[in-house]
């Protein structure tokens, strides 16, 4: 570096971080705090940050009160899976398409799908309704599996593309002058180079996925065996009131494979990430 | 490359799973929303033709200009917001302290965690009388009594946006970073030489190299906020008496709350108009951005 921080930009520094770590953190750790906490001591004043007699109960007893927890959390994990199969296996083609062939209307063609990033779910709610029952998918895994893919292929396209575009062009035509086929350039050079970029669209992807399950499930499956966790959480919204230790220690459980996903390969996702951000 | 026609050929193969998917998911919907704006369609199966009977009743009932004034203001705060925390977690974890891949990695939670679930934790913090923002309040003897944040419409309004800030910040936050990290390092050198301090070299060299990335994020999180729906529904239902009511909430109601289609789909196109010219700032804004780089 080129001028060094004096002690008390050190100590700035520091404090900054720890305000702007405290905002981004504090949701976490006060439900953590909770989901220690018995009930009855929740509902009590004055307010106590730390628990007093602490325990674990809440991460046993909440099987109990919703009996269906493990299969919302199975659920979530499936559909995600399954969405970020879809993804790739779409995505993985066209990117290579946008990246490397000058077809007529290929601009338009990726500011289309540019323009799709831009629809939420949300707005297409009442179309999506009608054809998801007119398909007969109502209360179903793909109710929510099919829509969930649509609105993050877009999004993957574009990422993988700008992924693409720094693997060499040479690289395809030293394999076609060799005459290999075009497929199988892409499926034995293009494929295995760009792995990298390919996982961080798929975890992006699972993660994007999980994340959104709440309007989809909310809307298209009112069935509780499919029910993913973030819709399948109003369980704990009982008649008189809230279970909200049960629903955060069950909040944490179901945060934990995303965790362990992000954890294993967060080195790819800031690289990944990285890149694309520049190139924009 | 050797026929052309065959290569368009097997670029349109390869893309042809994409655009099929997209035309049945996207695509369609958007048209059939616009058909359905000028209909009366709700439960039952069969609906006529009304013309802009949707569009008048929407507009004449008074209060959808409201709630479109209101989605917009919700949606200036909670972005500019999102890129003044973004910008100073930046430059924060930019700075070369120890500790800083433990603080980077530390920020990513509430980008990466189900939605739904950050939501719940701001749900139970917001809780007027036991929650950890009231609770916190009351004991250092700030507020004499509980503070129900979600009971009072002011108040339930801007906590509905500090949680979408929430949402956000991480990802405004690693943009960023990467952004200012991709500014070469001897013009801050060349800067420090002739004597510049550190916030100079910020005004007059970081923040001007990152105004492109500044406007993209801000334009892509505009689009974001502007059509956020899990936030509200969760925390408030766009209540107390609709006063955390935003466009998309809106037309979620209409249209699923009460089965009324045909309105509820007019309102969704009024929301597409809205994404569309932002959209088409985005991309005049994108063109300009590249223009200016090949200069």
């Amino acid at each position: 570096m080129i001028d060094r921080y004096q002690w008390y930009e050190v100590v700035a520094l520091y404090a900054g971080i720890a305000v702007f770590l405290f905002f981004v953190l504090a949701p976490f750790i006060e439900g953590f705090l909770v989901s220690l906490k018995p009930l009855a001591q929740l509902f009590s004043t004055p307010y106590s940050f730390i628990p007093k007699n602490g325990s674990f109960d809440a991460y046993f007893n909440m099987w109990n009160s919703v009996p269906l927890l493990g299969l919302y959390i199975f659920n979530s994990f499936f559909i995600s899976t399954i969405v970020t199969l879809i993804v790739v296996a779409v995505v993985v083609p066209a990117a290579y398409a946008f990246a490397r062939f000058n077809f007529a209307g290929a601009g338009l063609l990726l500011g289309m799908f540019l323009a799709v990033n831009m629809f939420s779910g949300a707005v297409l709610l009442i179309p999506l309704f009608r054809l998801m029952r007119g398909l007969g998918l109502l209360n179903t895994y793909f109710a929510m599996i099919v829509p969930g893919a649509a609105f993050l292929i877009p999004s993957s396209i574009w990422l993988l593309r700008t992924y693409m575009l720094r693997i060499p062009r040479e690289l395809d035509e030293a394999a076609w002058v060799d005459g290999a086929s075009r497929l199988y350039t892409l499926r034995r050079v293009i494929l295995p180079l760009a792995m990298p970029g390919i996982v961080v669209v798929a975890i992006m992807t699972f993660i994007g996925a999980y994340a959104q399950q709440f309007i989809f499930a909310l809307t298209f499956n009112s069935k509780s065996e499919f029910m993913p966790l973030p819709v399948g959480l109003f369980a704990f919204f009982g008649k008189q009131e809230v279970q909200w230790n049960e629903l955060m220690a069950a909040s944490f459980v179901g945060i934990l494979p995303v965790m362990v996903v992000i954890v294993f390969l967060q080195r790819y996702l800031v690289a990944g990430l990285t890149a694309g951000a520049v190139k924009q | 490359m050797t026929s052309t026609r065959s290569a368009t050929l097997f670029a349109f193969a390869l893309l042809a799973p994409a655009l099929i998917y997209i035309s049945i998911i996207v695509a369609y919907p958007l048209f059939d929303t616009v058909v359905l704006s000028f209909t009366n369609a709700q439960l039952r199966p069969t609906y006529d033709w009304v013309g802009w009977a949707n569009y008048q009743r929407i507009f004449g009932a008074g209060n959808f200009t409201e709630i479109i004034i209101r989605t917009l203001v919700w949606t200036f705060f909670s972005v500019s917001i999102k890129m003044i925390i973004g910008m100073c977690g930046a430059v924060l974890l930019n700075a070369a302290i120890p500790g800083q891949t433990v603080f980077r990695v530390l920020t990513m939670p509430p980008w990466i965690v189900p939605m739904a679930i950050g939501i719940y934790m701001w749900a139970w913090m917001y809780n007027g009388n036991f929650g950890m923002i009231s609770g916190l309040l009351q004991n250092f003897g700030i507020t004499n009594g509980p503070v129900a944040w979600l009971a009072y419409g002011h108040t339930a309004f801007w906590a509905t946006i500090v949680t979408d800030v929430w949402i956000g910040v991480p990802m405004v936050t690693i943009y960023f970073l990467a952004a200012m990290q991709s500014i070469p390092k001897d013009l801050h050198e060349a800067a420090w030489t002739d004597g510049a301090g550190r916030l100079y070299r910020f005004r007059r060299i970081t923040l001007p190299l990152m105004l492109p990335a500044i406007i993209t994020m801000s334009l892509l999180s505009l689009i974001a906020t502007f059509n956020s729906f899990d936030i509200i529904y969760i925390l408030t239902n766009g209540g107390p008496s609709g006063q955390t009511t935003t466009m998309i909430i809106d037309t979620y109601k209409t249209a699923m709350g009460s089965r009324k289609y045909g309105e509820g789909a007019a309102r969704a196109v009024v929301i597409c108009i809205f994404v569309s010219i932002f959209c088409l700032v985005y991309f005049r804004a994108v063109r300009r951005l590249g223009q200016g780089e090949a200069k």
